[in-house]
């Protein structure tokens, strides 16, 4: 046991993998989440005007669109063709690559996720908020988001749970991850078990701090209404 | 009720409302004064919830026109929501904010739309929260409250604006028969104090108690307005007198 995790981690500072793929992986969900939360509150915004308002109709038609697509399609595939085919004759970081298409994927799910959240809530709090003087925005950003938020929080983070997950088929663009990082110490090694084991350990633990945190903000938010 | 030489409040003209090819409004012309108190009553599907939200254009007419303040209202290139904030709204369903505490709901359009300082808005909203008897739950939430409680600080968080006429949509046709008298008392005091109001209600006697003019609609207009002594006493339209005899 003790040799096993000498040679995977210690020997030749291979740990160094193990951590600097971590880092990757981090760097990506968060700037990729950063992205699907602008896209998907943008999206789910024009989305519930068109369907409350019938305004809008040309960018909810370009949105319908972008979530028929992305949604339709797996995420490796659009990586590689955001990697292979769009910024294919250029040279461009890994990470950033990496970042967009997640950024990208996200947004669709995160968009339908707000979208359900908007919709959620009673008509007649949009009304008295119209009632009382409030403009269409104001109301949306005083009165409605603020309880679609709170309802949409349970959805909200389990996708980002999959997207911290997600981001592992980066490696097929050989993106240098948590998981690539595990897979180079294997082909070192040829010990397949402890370098694996060791990054599943770590994404479980990710996402159970992640989850706690949810949880955590979650109870925050409900606490009117006791 | 007496002759009036002034310009009215809202004066409605030849109102419509259509959805898709339901006729539920037609034809309505109502002159609204300053001090008046217009009960609207009716059968249901009459139509007197949507002339009510028509007055704001929370329904969008699809005929006629509605002043207000001598402003066309239903005009598109209106700032309607400017004119919303001096026409308060209360809703059957109360509709307060649950994600904020009765003081915030109460200071949240003051603040942000007449640019009140937040001391000010507290200030005036404590007044108001005093009038109804709720001062102490200033920090509850609506969860927390009963129904006519929820229903009286919806009164006093539109009152909050100042506006310069009050419309209620049923205002207590979703609470418990004990709570319908905590709210009729706050309506009356208003009424006392020369609040311009139009109200839709099935509260007959509440009707005949403080209002000065009552309109009977059916199938989408007005076919009887009368002060309450008369409208009671000696009504005239046949189906205004089934109605009451249904009622009463």
């Amino acid at each position: 046991m003790s040799q096993a995790i000498y040679t995977n981690f210690i020997k030749d500072d291979r740990w160094k993998y193990i951590t600097d793929g971590l880092l990757v992986t981090l760097e990506v969900t968060f700037f990729a989440v950063l992205i699907g939360i602008v896209i998907g509150l943008f999206v789910a915004i024009v989305r519930s005007t068109c369907d409350k308002t019938g305004k809008l109709k040309v960018l909810n038609a370009v949105c319908k669109v972008y979530l028929t697509v992305i949604r339709g399609t797996p995420v490796l595939v659009q990586l590689m063709i955001i990697y292979f085919v769009i910024f294919g004759s250029v040279n461009i970081s890994k990470v950033i690559v990496a970042i967009i298409s997640f950024g990208i994927n996200s947004g669709a799910y995160v968009a339908e996720i707000f979208r359900s959240g908007i919709m959620s809530i009673d008509q007649g709090q949009f009304e008295a908020g119209r009632s009382l003087g409030f403009n269409y925005v104001q109301t949306m950003w005083y009165i409605i988001m603020p309880q679609a938020f709170k309802n949409v929080l349970p959805a909200l983070g389990n996708e980002f749970i999959s997207l911290l997950k997600e981001t592992s088929v980066g490696s097929y663009i050989a993106l240098q991850d948590l998981t690539k990082g595990g897979d180079i110490i294997r082909s070192r090694t040829y010990d397949a078990f402890t370098p694996l084991i060791a990054v599943a350990l770590i994404y479980l633990a990710l996402v159970m701090l992640f989850s706690w945190f949810v949880q955590l903000l979650e109870r925050r938010l409900r606490q009117s209404e006791r | 009720m007496s002759v009036n030489m002034e310009k009215p409040l809202i004066q409605v003209e030849n109102l419509g409302k259509q959805f898709g090819d339901l006729k539920v409004l037609e034809g309505i012309n109502v002159d609204i004064y300053k001090g008046d108190v217009v009960f609207v009553v009716g059968p249901s599907g009459s139509g007197k919830s949507t002339f009510l939200r028509c007055l704001n254009r929370l329904e969008e007419s699809t005929a006629g026109h509605i002043y207000f303040e001598g402003v066309d209202i239903t005009d598109p290139k209106v700032d309607i929501d400017r004119h919303r904030q001096k026409m308060g709204m209360v809703f059957q369903q109360f509709n307060l904010f649950p994600h904020m505490d009765i003081m915030q709901n109460m200071i949240l359009a003051p603040m942000k739309l007449q640019k009140k300082s937040k001391a000010e808005a507290e200030k005036e909203a404590m007044e108001l929260l005093n009038r109804v008897g709720l001062a102490d739950r200033a920090h509850a939430y609506p969860s927390q409250l009963s129904g006519g409680q929820k229903q009286r600080i919806a009164i006093v968080r539109a009152l909050a604006m100042k506006p310069d006429v009050m419309l209620f949509d049923e205002p207590t046709s979703a609470l418990d028969p004990e709570m319908v008298g905590e709210v009729l008392s706050v309506m009356r005091e208003l009424a006392n104090e020369h609040m311009t109001m139009v109200v839709v209600t099935h509260e007959m006697g509440f009707a005949r108690e403080v209002a000065t003019r009552i309109m009977f609609m059916d199938g989408g207009n007005f076919v009887e307005e009368a002060p309450p002594e008369e409208f009671f006493g000696n009504p005239k339209n046949e189906r205004l007198k089934a109605f009451l005899s249904k009622v009463l």
